[in-house]
């Protein structure tokens, strides 16, 4: 018994000096991360090397936080919200990219609003299975992400051919501006977007209301099953954007290139401290949650570790974040 | 509407609440008509007999997988790591069973692989009762400490079970009947045994109202991780009996289980709020399930349409509860 209440303790300790800043707490984890890499034997060794390493990592963390920016609005809606879709519809985009533009410029903004458009209708079929027909969310956009695998696989029977457009590569790819790539510049801007779309709009507002509690969001006036698909759509063509933006940056596509996005896509957002259980959150913290994944991900793969060790790994993170932020009301309150 | 109409709508209501694996039995009987139908040489002597062998020791692993996932939607919770749990025993076992005259050691690998079942689903109990962690998402990450775990213990999918043993769970039958229903039916009457006893009305009272429950003084905690516990020893059941009839391991034999067995359990009648299913409603999902796999196979669909035609399957019995329920209100 005293053990016991000894554990709590330290965990309700832990959870309080982290919960003062998640986001400051995954800063400083990041930057301990960046400063141990340097120590790997193939790791950097000058100023000009490290300056690099961080561009590097701050490069493929941006396209994992643009994923991850959807499952932000979707998890601070609450209701247990999570989406697990998310990797089949990056791959979905991907593929309407990469082989209807097939190097085609022109094609570029046409195809963009295609993607996004089907990326929100399989948001929408989420929303309406999640608010509707009281599915739960884990489980309706996992059976999603069948439907969208299945629907990809009789498109294409396996083959896949396309090219990406010059233009896309030169603005996603390419050093745009200061040697920096476009990528990071789609990233600050997106960061801005997310912000005003959270704190300075109703649908912000709203959502954070629904993420609380839907009852008394509901008695207060919001129309929560509208916000839940409006919320899933929103999600579903975020995704959609991804996949887009991934074409662009990795030159290539695959009908397997979304899934390995999905989960560090949630440990992101659960790094940066938004609250699993939904109501509390930002984007800010999503940013920072994606670069200290993407760390985490590129030590693991210096160092040479096998996938099986890198799944142990995530899904230790995502417990461990969980004991730290994700924990239900206990009964005796 | 008409009076009458009227109530048979509320006695139907009320015996489905009763008997919520009515719905399940009408699918049943549809299902299997319609492959009786489509396979033409069932009136041949010997051929259901030996359908119901090769349908039924297929479906095993899956019928322990969801029976085990209902127990803990009863309690109010759900269990996403049961697949990856069969997946790491199924490497265990595919690794470590020795040929036939070393049987006392293979008798010590199948109750470690039992051992790990409980362990694995004790730790989830343990995340979800006692450090309140939601059990969607916590049995999500414990999925990837399970399936990493295999992984990293049989990295390329291989290894070979002996013969007999594999033979022995294929072909035994007593009294004309395949092992495979044997098993399923001493799991429903245990189930049977415990359900109207104290474990079953706590469990049924715990998925209906925790704080009820935990008020009348019932051992919410305990009754939580016992769910989890027994999720985890179904599917180590589940992994050597997946074992047995592929005779081979690989690290990703469960992934695909875990959603398939939630939607028989889903299909029999279960409910995702808690406190209301059956264990014979999710048996007769996890068939239906299976029939609908074997007609999909007569009607010789293209191999392409596969994973797309078993998603919509899942998706729309996933949905079901949700429209019956949708037209209820409208009345």
């Amino acid at each position: 018994m005293q053990e016991k209440s000894f554990a709590k303790n330290l965990i309700a300790n832990v959870r309080d000096w982290l919960s003062f800043s998640p986001q400051v707490t995954a800063l400083l984890l990041a930057i301990v991360v960046f400063m141990a890499s340097g120590l790997l034997p193939n790791g950097y060794d000058s100023l000009r090397g490290a300056f690099n390493q961080g561009l590097n990592i701050v490069r493929l963390s941006s396209f994992l936080a643009i994923i991850s920016a959807g499952q932000t609005l979707v998890i601070i809606s609450g209701g247990e919200g999570i989406d697990l879709s998310a990797g089949a519809v990056v791959t979905m985009a991907a593929y309407f990219t990469y082989s209807i533009i097939n190097g085609n410029n022109s094609l570029i903004l046409p195809v963009l609003m295609l993607v996004i458009v089907s990326g929100g209708f399989i948001g929408v079929l989420n929303g309406l299975g999640i608010a509707f027909l009281q599915i739960p969310p884990i489980i309706m956009t996992l059976g999603m992400a069948g439907v969208v695998q299945g629907t990809l696989l009789v498109m294409t029977r396996g083959l896949y051919d396309g090219a990406v457009a010059p233009l896309m590569t030169k603005l996603i790819a390419r050093d745009l501006f200061l040697t920096i790539p476009g990528m990071i510049y789609l990233w600050v801007f997106f960061g801005i977007v997310m912000w005003v779309l959270l704190h300075r709009t109703r649908f912000g507002k709203q959502l954070y209301a629904i993420g609380v509690n839907r009852t008394t969001a509901r008695l207060s006036g919001v129309k929560v099953k509208s916000m839940v698909i409006a919320t899933y759509t929103i999600a579903g063509a975020l995704a959609a954007f991804s996949g887009f933006v991934l074409v662009g940056w990795t030159q290539n596509s695959g009908l397997e290139v979304g899934q390995p996005y999905l989960f560090p896509s949630i440990a992101a957002v659960a790094v940066g401290g938004t609250m699993l259980t939904g109501g509390e959150g930002s984007y800010f913290g999503t940013m920072v949650g994606a670069i200290v994944i993407q760390m985490i991900s590129s030590l693991m793969r210096t160092m040479q570790m096998p996938e099986a060790v890198q799944q142990i790994v995530y899904g230790a993170i995502l417990l461990s974040l969980l004991v730290i932020y994700g924990r239900k009301k206990g009964l005796r309150l | 509407m008409m009076k009458g109409n009227f109530d048979f709508y509320n006695w139907w209501k009320k015996f489905n609440r009763k008997n919520t694996y009515v719905l399940a039995l009408v699918v049943f009987i549809i299902t299997t008509a319609i492959y009786f139908i489509l396979q033409p040489a069932i009136m041949e002597e010997g051929v259901l007999s030996r359908i119901t062998t090769s349908n039924f020791r297929t479906w095993l692993p899956i019928i322990l997988l969801s029976v085990g996932q209902t127990v803990v939607m009863l309690g109010g919770g759900l269990d996403l790591s049961s697949g990856a749990i069969l997946s790491l025993g199924n490497v265990i076992l595919a690794i470590s069973i020795r040929n036939t005259d070393e049987a006392g050691f293979n008798l010590l690998i199948v109750l470690a692989v039992i051992m790990m079942g409980l362990v694995a689903g004790a730790l989830n109990g343990f995340f979800v009762a006692f450090l309140d962690l939601q059990p969607i998402i916590a049995t999500f990450a414990t999925s990837f400490l399970y399936s990493g775990l295999a992984l990293l213990i049989l990295p390329q999918p291989g290894g070979k079970i002996p013969r007999p043993y594999t033979d022995f769970y294929r072909t035994t039958k007593f009294l004309g009947i395949p092992l495979a229903i044997y098993i399923i039916i001493a799991v429903l009457l245990i189930w049977v045994f415990f359900r109207n006893r104290k474990y079953g009305r706590f469990l049924f009272a715990v998925g209906g109202d925790e704080k009820a429950a935990y008020t009348t003084g019932v051992p919410v905690k305990g009754i939580i991780t016992s769910t989890y516990i027994l999720s985890g020893l179904l599917a180590s059941l589940g992994a050597i009996s997946y074992t047995l009839l592929t005779g081979s391991g690989s690290a990703r034999s469960g992934e695909d289980m875990t959603l398939t067995a939630l939607t028989a359990a889903v299909i029999g009648g279960t409910s995702f709020s808690g406190g209301s299913g059956s264990l014979f409603g999710t048996v007769l999902g996890a068939v239906i399930l299976g029939t609908i796999q074997n007609i999909l196979s007569l009607a010789r669909l293209d191999s392409w349409y596969r994973t797309l035609v078993n998603a919509v399957i899942i998706v729309i019995a996933l949905a079901g509860p949700g429209f019956i329920k949708l037209f209820a209100r409208e009345k």
